[in-house]
Protein backbone atom coordinates (compact mmCIF):
# COMPACT_ATOMS: atom_id res chain seq x y z
CA UNK A 1 0.00 0.00 0.00
CA UNK A 2 1.36 3.57 -0.82
CA UNK A 3 0.29 6.56 -2.15
CA UNK A 4 3.23 7.88 -4.20
CA UNK A 5 1.33 11.39 -5.92
CA UNK A 6 3.21 14.71 -4.76
CA UNK A 7 -1.04 16.54 -4.42
CA UNK A 8 -4.15 15.16 -3.45
CA UNK A 9 -6.04 16.91 -6.39
CA UNK A 10 -9.30 14.86 -6.85
CA UNK A 11 -10.97 10.94 -6.48
CA UNK A 12 -11.30 10.76 -10.51
CA UNK A 13 -7.44 10.28 -10.83
CA UNK A 14 -7.07 7.53 -7.67
CA UNK A 15 -7.09 4.27 -8.13
CA UNK A 16 -8.84 1.80 -6.11
CA UNK A 17 -5.85 0.89 -3.49
CA UNK A 18 -4.69 4.53 -3.26
CA UNK A 19 -7.95 5.34 -1.83
CA UNK A 20 -8.56 2.17 0.39
CA UNK A 21 -4.87 3.52 1.56
CA UNK A 22 -5.80 7.02 2.42
CA UNK A 23 -9.07 5.57 4.19
CA UNK A 24 -6.76 2.95 6.23
CA UNK A 25 -4.82 5.89 7.67
CA UNK A 26 -7.90 7.85 8.40
CA UNK A 27 -9.45 5.27 10.68
CA UNK A 28 -6.30 4.62 12.65
CA UNK A 29 -6.60 8.79 13.31
CA UNK A 30 -9.61 8.67 14.73
CA UNK A 31 -8.36 7.28 17.65
CA UNK A 32 -6.17 10.26 18.58
CA UNK A 33 -8.96 12.56 18.37
CA UNK A 34 -10.19 10.67 21.07
CA UNK A 35 -7.63 11.25 23.28
CA UNK A 36 -6.91 14.02 26.59
CA UNK A 37 -3.92 15.03 24.74
CA UNK A 38 -4.89 15.56 20.72
CA UNK A 39 -1.53 15.98 19.26
CA UNK A 40 1.57 13.60 17.59
CA UNK A 41 4.58 15.25 16.75
CA UNK A 42 4.74 13.79 13.37
CA UNK A 43 4.42 16.99 11.29
CA UNK A 44 6.48 19.36 13.20
CA UNK A 45 8.67 21.94 11.68
CA UNK A 46 6.45 21.55 8.49
CA UNK A 47 4.48 24.73 7.61
CA UNK A 48 0.45 24.50 6.20
CA UNK A 49 -1.10 27.24 4.66
CA UNK A 50 -4.96 27.36 4.17
CA UNK A 51 -5.55 29.27 0.72
CA UNK A 52 -9.02 29.33 0.82
CA UNK A 53 -10.33 31.71 -2.18
CA UNK A 54 -13.74 31.28 -1.83
CA UNK A 55 -15.44 30.88 1.88
CA UNK A 56 -15.47 27.57 4.23
CA UNK A 57 -15.84 27.35 7.91
CA UNK A 58 -16.08 23.67 8.68
CA UNK A 59 -13.36 22.71 5.81
CA UNK A 60 -10.68 25.29 6.57
CA UNK A 61 -11.53 24.91 10.60
CA UNK A 62 -10.88 21.32 10.10
CA UNK A 63 -8.11 21.64 8.34
CA UNK A 64 -6.58 23.77 10.50
CA UNK A 65 -7.17 21.79 13.61
CA UNK A 66 -5.71 18.59 11.31
CA UNK A 67 -3.14 20.29 10.81
CA UNK A 68 -2.55 21.70 14.72
CA UNK A 69 -2.79 18.14 15.79
CA UNK A 70 0.29 17.08 13.39
CA UNK A 71 2.27 19.45 15.22
CA UNK A 72 2.42 21.15 11.31
CA UNK A 73 2.72 25.24 11.85
CA UNK A 74 -1.13 26.19 10.08
CA UNK A 75 -1.72 29.45 8.47
CA UNK A 76 -4.68 31.06 7.64
CA UNK A 77 -4.95 33.04 4.28
CA UNK A 78 -8.44 33.99 3.27
CA UNK A 79 -8.63 36.20 -0.16
CA UNK A 80 -10.75 39.05 0.81
CA UNK A 81 -7.97 40.34 3.09
CA UNK A 82 -5.12 39.38 0.71
CA UNK A 83 -3.36 40.45 -2.46
CA UNK A 84 -5.21 38.97 -4.70
CA UNK A 85 -7.82 41.85 -4.05
CA UNK A 86 -5.13 44.31 -5.39
CA UNK A 87 -4.69 42.62 -8.78
CA UNK A 88 -1.65 39.90 -7.64
CA UNK A 89 -2.04 36.87 -9.99
CA UNK A 90 -2.87 33.33 -8.23
CA UNK A 91 0.68 31.49 -9.52
CA UNK A 92 1.95 35.06 -8.14
CA UNK A 93 0.31 34.69 -4.71
CA UNK A 94 1.18 30.95 -4.90
CA UNK A 95 4.99 31.32 -5.37
CA UNK A 96 5.05 34.36 -2.45
CA UNK A 97 3.87 31.62 -0.31
CA UNK A 98 5.82 28.83 -1.85
CA UNK A 99 9.32 31.55 -1.03
CA UNK A 100 8.43 31.46 2.39
CA UNK A 101 9.32 27.77 2.23
CA UNK A 102 5.75 26.34 2.70
CA UNK A 103 5.53 22.78 2.50
CA UNK A 104 2.09 22.11 1.91
CA UNK A 105 -1.11 23.93 0.64
CA UNK A 106 -4.29 23.34 1.11
CA UNK A 107 -6.45 25.20 -1.56
CA UNK A 108 -10.01 25.95 -2.22
CA UNK A 109 -11.10 28.02 -5.44
CA UNK A 110 -14.39 28.92 -7.03
CA UNK A 111 -12.67 27.95 -10.50
CA UNK A 112 -12.89 24.35 -11.36
CA UNK A 113 -8.88 23.19 -11.97
CA UNK A 114 -7.69 26.50 -10.33
CA UNK A 115 -6.03 24.03 -7.76
CA UNK A 116 -4.78 21.26 -10.15
CA UNK A 117 -3.20 24.42 -12.18
CA UNK A 118 -1.50 25.60 -8.96
CA UNK A 119 -0.23 21.87 -8.24
CA UNK A 120 1.63 21.78 -11.82
CA UNK A 121 2.92 25.59 -10.92
CA UNK A 122 4.77 24.79 -7.36
CA UNK A 123 6.96 21.89 -5.90
CA UNK A 124 5.00 22.49 -2.52
CA UNK A 125 2.46 19.59 -1.87
CA UNK A 126 -1.16 20.41 -2.78
CA UNK A 127 -4.23 19.35 -1.17
CA UNK A 128 -7.65 20.17 -2.76
CA UNK A 129 -10.33 21.73 -1.10
CA UNK A 130 -12.86 22.17 -3.44
CA UNK A 131 -12.39 23.52 -6.70
CA UNK A 132 -15.14 25.21 -8.48
CA UNK A 133 -17.93 22.32 -9.55
CA UNK A 134 -15.19 20.16 -9.78
CA UNK A 135 -13.64 18.39 -6.64
CA UNK A 136 -13.53 17.98 -3.17
CA UNK A 137 -11.71 15.20 -2.26
CA UNK A 138 -11.58 15.25 1.80
CA UNK A 139 -15.42 15.17 1.67
CA UNK A 140 -15.59 11.72 -0.56
CA UNK A 141 -12.69 10.25 2.03
CA UNK A 142 -15.02 11.53 4.91
CA UNK A 143 -18.54 10.59 3.29
CA UNK A 144 -16.57 7.05 2.90
CA UNK A 145 -14.68 6.56 6.00
CA UNK A 146 -18.13 7.32 7.68
CA UNK A 147 -19.80 5.00 5.89
CA UNK A 148 -17.98 2.22 6.23
CA UNK A 149 -17.46 2.71 10.49
CA UNK A 150 -21.66 2.57 10.09
CA UNK A 151 -22.26 -0.17 7.53
CA UNK A 152 -18.55 -2.41 8.18
CA UNK A 153 -18.39 -2.20 4.31
CA UNK A 154 -18.69 -0.26 1.17
CA UNK A 155 -18.55 -3.13 -1.22
CA UNK A 156 -22.22 -3.30 -2.28
CA UNK A 157 -23.78 -0.28 -0.45
CA UNK A 158 -26.90 1.58 -1.93
CA UNK A 159 -25.88 4.65 -1.50
CA UNK A 160 -28.47 7.82 -2.97
CA UNK A 161 -27.19 11.24 -3.63
CA UNK A 162 -30.08 13.57 -3.75
CA UNK A 163 -29.86 17.60 -4.80
CA UNK A 164 -28.34 19.53 -6.72
CA UNK A 165 -26.06 16.99 -8.88
CA UNK A 166 -24.82 19.49 -11.61
CA UNK A 167 -23.13 22.25 -8.97
CA UNK A 168 -21.77 19.88 -6.59
CA UNK A 169 -18.01 19.00 -5.96
CA UNK A 170 -19.19 16.82 -3.41
CA UNK A 171 -21.86 14.72 -5.65
CA UNK A 172 -18.38 14.43 -8.36
CA UNK A 173 -15.95 13.14 -5.43
CA UNK A 174 -17.85 11.16 -4.25
CA UNK A 175 -19.47 9.80 -7.65
CA UNK A 176 -15.79 8.62 -8.57
CA UNK A 177 -14.27 7.08 -4.94
CA UNK A 178 -17.26 5.31 -4.54
CA UNK A 179 -18.48 3.46 -7.54
CA UNK A 180 -14.75 2.03 -7.94
CA UNK A 181 -14.60 0.72 -4.60
CA UNK A 182 -17.91 -0.82 -5.62
CA UNK A 183 -20.23 1.32 -3.91
CA UNK A 184 -24.03 0.97 -5.81
CA UNK A 185 -24.81 5.11 -6.42
CA UNK A 186 -27.99 6.53 -7.46
CA UNK A 187 -28.66 10.03 -8.12
CA UNK A 188 -31.32 12.18 -8.11
CA UNK A 189 -32.43 15.89 -8.10
CA UNK A 190 -34.72 18.48 -10.59
CA UNK A 191 -33.86 17.77 -14.20
CA UNK A 192 -32.35 21.00 -13.81
CA UNK A 193 -30.23 19.93 -11.55
CA UNK A 194 -28.85 16.79 -13.21
CA UNK A 195 -25.87 16.83 -15.73
CA UNK A 196 -27.21 16.33 -19.46
CA UNK A 197 -24.33 13.57 -19.39
CA UNK A 198 -24.50 11.70 -16.41
CA UNK A 199 -24.19 8.60 -18.00
CA UNK A 200 -20.00 8.87 -17.32
CA UNK A 201 -21.17 8.39 -13.90
CA UNK A 202 -22.24 5.26 -14.32
CA UNK A 203 -24.56 4.89 -12.15
CA UNK A 204 -28.60 5.15 -12.13
CA UNK A 205 -30.92 8.47 -12.29
CA UNK A 206 -33.82 7.90 -10.58
CA UNK A 207 -37.02 9.34 -11.32
CA UNK A 208 -38.80 10.51 -8.38
CA UNK A 209 -38.12 10.77 -4.71
CA UNK A 210 -39.14 7.24 -3.70
CA UNK A 211 -37.27 5.56 -6.19
CA UNK A 212 -34.34 7.24 -4.96
CA UNK A 213 -34.79 6.57 -1.28
CA UNK A 214 -36.40 3.03 -1.38
CA UNK A 215 -34.29 0.36 -0.13
CA UNK A 216 -31.16 2.78 0.30
CA UNK A 217 -28.14 1.98 3.11
CA UNK A 218 -27.07 5.78 2.93
CA UNK A 219 -28.81 8.64 1.56
CA UNK A 220 -26.63 11.37 1.13
CA UNK A 221 -28.41 14.79 0.93
CA UNK A 222 -27.06 17.91 -0.96
CA UNK A 223 -27.35 21.33 -0.63
CA UNK A 224 -29.05 24.08 -2.20
CA UNK A 225 -26.79 26.36 -3.02
CA UNK A 226 -29.27 29.53 -2.45
CA UNK A 227 -26.12 31.56 -3.15
CA UNK A 228 -25.39 30.45 -6.96
CA UNK A 229 -27.56 28.92 -8.94
CA UNK A 230 -30.35 27.26 -6.46
CA UNK A 231 -32.79 30.41 -7.56
CA UNK A 232 -32.21 30.08 -11.40
CA UNK A 233 -33.14 26.68 -11.26
CA UNK A 234 -35.70 25.65 -8.93
CA UNK A 235 -39.21 27.46 -8.33
CA UNK A 236 -38.78 28.38 -4.99
CA UNK A 237 -37.22 26.58 -2.16
CA UNK A 238 -41.09 25.24 -0.79
CA UNK A 239 -41.36 23.88 -3.52
CA UNK A 240 -37.19 22.07 -3.80
CA UNK A 241 -38.51 21.16 0.49
CA UNK A 242 -41.99 19.44 -0.92
CA UNK A 243 -40.44 16.81 -3.93
CA UNK A 244 -37.22 17.12 -3.04
CA UNK A 245 -35.85 17.16 0.61
CA UNK A 246 -36.00 14.39 2.94
CA UNK A 247 -38.80 13.82 5.44
CA UNK A 248 -39.22 11.44 8.28
CA UNK A 249 -41.93 10.09 5.55
CA UNK A 250 -39.73 9.55 2.90
CA UNK A 251 -36.82 8.21 5.09
CA UNK A 252 -39.10 5.29 5.85
CA UNK A 253 -38.87 4.03 2.60
CA UNK A 254 -35.13 3.36 3.23
CA UNK A 255 -33.54 0.60 5.18
CA UNK A 256 -34.61 0.99 8.68
CA UNK A 257 -30.55 1.28 9.75
CA UNK A 258 -30.36 3.80 6.98
CA UNK A 259 -27.64 6.50 7.76
CA UNK A 260 -28.19 9.96 6.65
CA UNK A 261 -25.62 12.40 5.35
CA UNK A 262 -24.63 15.64 4.21
CA UNK A 263 -22.17 17.76 4.23
CA UNK A 264 -23.32 20.96 5.21
CA UNK A 265 -23.65 23.60 5.67
CA UNK A 266 -27.53 22.41 6.24
CA UNK A 267 -30.61 24.22 5.17
CA UNK A 268 -33.17 23.49 7.21
CA UNK A 269 -36.61 23.07 5.86
CA UNK A 270 -35.15 23.05 2.72
CA UNK A 271 -33.05 19.39 1.89
CA UNK A 272 -33.37 18.09 5.25
CA UNK A 273 -35.70 18.26 7.54
CA UNK A 274 -34.87 18.99 11.29
CA UNK A 275 -36.17 16.03 12.77
CA UNK A 276 -33.96 14.01 10.08
CA UNK A 277 -30.89 16.06 10.81
CA UNK A 278 -31.13 15.35 14.55
CA UNK A 279 -33.08 11.98 14.46
CA UNK A 280 -31.27 8.77 15.15
CA UNK A 281 -30.77 8.17 11.78
CA UNK A 282 -28.47 11.24 10.95
CA UNK A 283 -24.56 10.90 10.45
CA UNK A 284 -23.91 14.52 9.92
CA UNK A 285 -21.81 15.24 12.97
CA UNK A 286 -20.06 11.78 13.17
CA UNK A 287 -18.60 13.48 9.33
CA UNK A 288 -18.04 16.39 10.81
CA UNK A 289 -15.73 14.02 13.24
CA UNK A 290 -14.12 12.40 10.70
CA UNK A 291 -13.22 15.15 8.59
CA UNK A 292 -10.63 15.73 10.97
CA UNK A 293 -9.20 12.24 10.75
CA UNK A 294 -9.39 12.51 7.04
CA UNK A 295 -7.32 15.69 6.66
CA UNK A 296 -4.65 14.45 9.29
CA UNK A 297 -4.46 11.33 6.56
CA UNK A 298 -4.27 13.05 3.57
CA UNK A 299 -1.57 15.98 5.44
CA UNK A 300 0.58 13.20 6.93
CA UNK A 301 0.51 10.82 3.46
CA UNK A 302 1.65 14.16 1.38
CA UNK A 303 3.72 15.62 4.58
CA UNK A 304 6.00 12.91 5.16
CA UNK A 305 6.08 11.70 1.41
CA UNK A 306 9.41 11.81 -0.03
CA UNK A 307 10.45 10.79 -3.44
CA UNK A 308 14.28 10.62 -2.57
CA UNK A 309 13.99 6.61 -2.18
CA UNK A 310 15.41 6.71 1.36
CA UNK A 311 17.11 3.61 3.98
CA UNK A 312 15.17 0.74 4.91
CA UNK A 313 16.65 0.57 8.50
CA UNK A 314 16.15 -2.42 10.83
CA UNK A 315 15.49 0.30 13.64
CA UNK A 316 14.71 -0.66 16.81
CA UNK B 1 20.83 -14.21 2.19
CA UNK B 2 22.51 -16.70 4.43
CA UNK B 3 20.48 -16.99 7.93
CA UNK B 4 21.49 -18.07 11.25
CA UNK B 5 18.79 -19.44 13.76
CA UNK B 6 19.98 -18.22 17.57
CA UNK B 7 16.94 -18.92 19.12
CA UNK B 8 14.40 -21.94 18.33
CA UNK B 9 10.57 -21.75 19.91
CA UNK B 10 11.92 -23.49 23.18
CA UNK B 11 14.50 -21.32 24.27
CA UNK B 12 12.14 -18.39 23.49
CA UNK B 13 9.31 -19.44 25.59
CA UNK B 14 11.60 -20.06 28.70
CA UNK B 15 13.17 -16.65 28.37
CA UNK B 16 10.04 -15.42 27.97
CA UNK B 17 9.30 -17.16 30.92
CA UNK B 18 12.26 -15.91 32.91
CA UNK B 19 11.61 -12.32 31.75
CA UNK B 20 8.40 -12.84 33.55
CA UNK B 21 9.15 -13.55 36.63
CA UNK B 22 12.09 -10.72 36.91
CA UNK B 23 9.10 -8.58 36.17
CA UNK B 24 7.43 -9.86 38.93
CA UNK B 25 10.53 -9.83 41.14
CA UNK B 26 11.46 -6.74 40.51
CA UNK B 27 7.82 -5.04 40.87
CA UNK B 28 6.13 -5.09 44.50
CA UNK B 29 3.09 -6.71 43.95
CA UNK B 30 0.84 -4.52 45.85
CA UNK B 31 2.14 -1.74 43.18
CA UNK B 32 1.17 -3.88 40.28
CA UNK B 33 2.02 -2.83 36.98
CA UNK B 34 0.41 -2.84 33.46
CA UNK B 35 2.46 -3.91 29.87
CA UNK B 36 2.94 -2.12 26.93
CA UNK B 37 3.51 -3.59 23.88
CA UNK B 38 4.98 -1.92 20.75
CA UNK B 39 3.65 -3.28 17.27
CA UNK B 40 4.21 -5.67 16.15
CA UNK B 41 6.55 -7.59 17.57
CA UNK B 42 6.22 -5.99 21.48
CA UNK B 43 2.92 -6.56 21.39
CA UNK B 44 3.07 -10.13 20.44
CA UNK B 45 5.27 -10.61 23.28
CA UNK B 46 3.20 -8.29 25.73
CA UNK B 47 0.19 -10.34 25.18
CA UNK B 48 2.27 -13.81 25.54
CA UNK B 49 3.57 -11.92 29.03
CA UNK B 50 -0.13 -11.45 29.99
CA UNK B 51 -1.38 -14.95 29.66
CA UNK B 52 2.33 -16.34 31.23
CA UNK B 53 0.96 -13.90 33.91
CA UNK B 54 -2.29 -15.53 33.94
CA UNK B 55 -1.16 -18.77 34.62
CA UNK B 56 0.50 -17.69 37.80
CA UNK B 57 -2.86 -16.62 38.82
CA UNK B 58 -2.43 -12.48 38.09
CA UNK B 59 -5.51 -12.46 35.80
CA UNK B 60 -5.88 -8.73 35.95
CA UNK B 61 -2.88 -7.35 34.53
CA UNK B 62 -3.77 -4.71 32.22
CA UNK B 63 -2.38 -4.54 28.91
CA UNK B 64 -2.01 -2.00 25.70
CA UNK B 65 -0.51 -1.84 22.39
CA UNK B 66 1.30 1.48 21.15
CA UNK B 67 2.50 2.21 17.90
CA UNK B 68 4.73 4.65 17.64
CA UNK B 69 5.00 5.69 13.97
CA UNK B 70 3.66 9.15 14.37
CA UNK B 71 6.67 9.75 16.91
CA UNK B 72 9.54 8.26 14.91
CA UNK B 73 12.38 10.93 14.72
CA UNK B 74 13.22 9.19 10.91
CA UNK B 75 9.50 9.22 8.96
CA UNK B 76 11.17 11.18 6.33
CA UNK B 77 13.96 9.02 5.78
CA UNK B 78 12.36 5.63 5.46
CA UNK B 79 12.17 3.50 2.37
CA UNK B 80 8.06 3.09 1.61
CA UNK B 81 5.24 5.03 3.59
CA UNK B 82 5.01 3.33 6.93
CA UNK B 83 1.82 1.44 7.56
CA UNK B 84 -0.12 2.86 10.91
CA UNK B 85 -0.86 0.44 13.44
CA UNK B 86 -3.37 1.15 16.08
CA UNK B 87 -2.87 2.43 19.61
CA UNK B 88 -5.10 0.37 21.92
CA UNK B 89 -4.68 2.06 25.81
CA UNK B 90 -8.21 1.42 27.09
CA UNK B 91 -6.89 2.56 30.64
CA UNK B 92 -5.39 5.33 31.99
CA UNK B 93 -1.80 5.30 32.65
CA UNK B 94 -1.12 7.84 35.26
CA UNK B 95 0.06 7.01 38.56
CA UNK B 96 0.79 3.63 37.39
CA UNK B 97 3.99 1.18 36.79
CA UNK B 98 4.28 0.42 32.94
CA UNK B 99 6.35 -2.17 31.75
CA UNK B 100 7.23 -1.18 28.26
CA UNK B 101 7.53 -4.56 26.06
CA UNK B 102 9.83 -4.82 22.66
CA UNK B 103 11.13 -7.56 20.42
CA UNK B 104 14.63 -5.71 19.74
CA UNK B 105 16.39 -2.89 20.88
CA UNK B 106 18.98 -1.84 18.76
CA UNK B 107 19.61 1.94 18.54
CA UNK B 108 16.96 2.73 21.10
CA UNK B 109 15.24 5.17 18.64
CA UNK B 110 12.43 3.44 18.72
CA UNK B 111 12.37 3.72 22.63
CA UNK B 112 12.78 7.23 22.68
CA UNK B 113 9.62 7.13 20.14
CA UNK B 114 7.48 5.19 22.83
CA UNK B 115 8.25 6.68 25.37
CA UNK B 116 7.07 9.87 24.05
CA UNK B 117 4.16 8.24 22.86
CA UNK B 118 3.21 6.72 26.21
CA UNK B 119 3.72 10.35 27.94
CA UNK B 120 1.03 11.88 25.90
CA UNK B 121 -1.40 9.82 27.13
CA UNK B 122 -1.28 10.41 30.56
CA UNK B 123 1.78 10.60 33.88
CA UNK B 124 2.73 6.94 34.69
CA UNK B 125 4.41 6.07 38.09
CA UNK B 126 7.29 4.57 35.85
CA UNK B 127 8.60 3.32 33.36
CA UNK B 128 10.40 0.09 32.82
CA UNK B 129 11.38 -1.31 29.63
CA UNK B 130 11.31 -5.17 28.75
CA UNK B 131 13.35 -5.73 25.50
CA UNK B 132 13.62 -10.00 24.22
CA UNK B 133 16.64 -9.43 22.51
CA UNK B 134 19.47 -6.37 23.30
CA UNK B 135 21.54 -6.61 19.68
CA UNK B 136 23.68 -3.22 21.17
CA UNK B 137 24.63 -0.11 19.01
CA UNK B 138 22.64 1.98 21.04
CA UNK B 139 22.86 5.81 19.40
CA UNK B 140 20.68 7.26 22.70
CA UNK B 141 21.17 6.64 26.04
CA UNK B 142 18.28 4.04 26.83
CA UNK B 143 19.35 0.56 28.55
CA UNK B 144 16.64 -2.15 29.07
CA UNK B 145 15.42 -2.98 33.28
CA UNK B 146 14.87 -6.59 31.46
CA UNK B 147 16.62 -8.42 28.29
CA UNK B 148 15.64 -11.63 27.40
CA UNK B 149 19.29 -12.42 25.70
CA UNK B 150 22.02 -9.87 24.60
CA UNK B 151 23.17 -10.53 20.92
CA UNK B 152 26.13 -9.32 19.94
CA UNK B 153 25.68 -8.55 15.81
CA UNK B 154 27.40 -6.03 13.35
CA UNK B 155 25.18 -3.20 11.89
CA UNK B 156 25.44 -5.43 8.87
CA UNK B 157 23.43 -8.18 10.13
CA UNK B 158 19.61 -8.21 10.62
CA UNK B 159 17.86 -9.66 13.56
CA UNK B 160 14.26 -11.17 12.46
CA UNK B 161 12.24 -12.14 15.41
CA UNK B 162 9.53 -14.79 13.58
CA UNK B 163 6.33 -15.21 16.03
CA UNK B 164 4.03 -17.37 15.39
CA UNK B 165 0.79 -15.24 15.58
CA UNK B 166 2.93 -12.93 12.25
CA UNK B 167 5.09 -15.73 10.55
CA UNK B 168 3.45 -18.63 11.73
CA UNK B 169 6.46 -20.21 13.30
CA UNK B 170 8.71 -19.61 16.75
CA UNK B 171 12.37 -18.34 16.09
CA UNK B 172 15.44 -15.71 15.94
CA UNK B 173 17.10 -15.48 13.02
CA UNK B 174 20.14 -13.40 12.01
CA UNK B 175 20.68 -12.19 8.41
CA UNK B 176 23.37 -10.91 6.54
CA UNK B 177 22.19 -7.58 4.99
CA UNK B 178 21.60 -7.83 0.97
Amino acid sequence: MAYKRKDLLGMKDLTKEEILYLLETAQKFTEINERDVKKVPTLKGKTVINLFFEPSTRTRTSFEIAGKRLSADTINFTASSSSTTKGETLIDTVKNMEAMKSDIFVVRHSYSGAVKYIAEHTDAKIINAGDGLNEHPTQALLDMLTIRQSKGRLEGIEVAIIGDITHSRVARSDVWAMTKLGVNVRLFGPTTMIPKHSQVFGCRVCKSMNEAVEGADVIIMLRIQRERQGKLLIPSTKEYAKYFGLTKDKLALAKPDALVMHPGPINRGVELMSNVADGDNSGVLKQVTNGVAVRMAALYILGIGNNKGGIDENAS
Amino acid sequence: MSAKEIMNKEEMARTLNRMVFQILEAIKSEDGFCLVGIRRGGAVLAKRMADILAKEGKKDIKIGYLDITLYRDDLTSIHDYPVLQSTEIDFDITGRNIVLVDDVIYTGRTTRAALDALIDYGRPKKILLAAFIDRGHRELPIQPDFTGRTVPTSRSEIVDVQLEEQAGCDCILINKKA
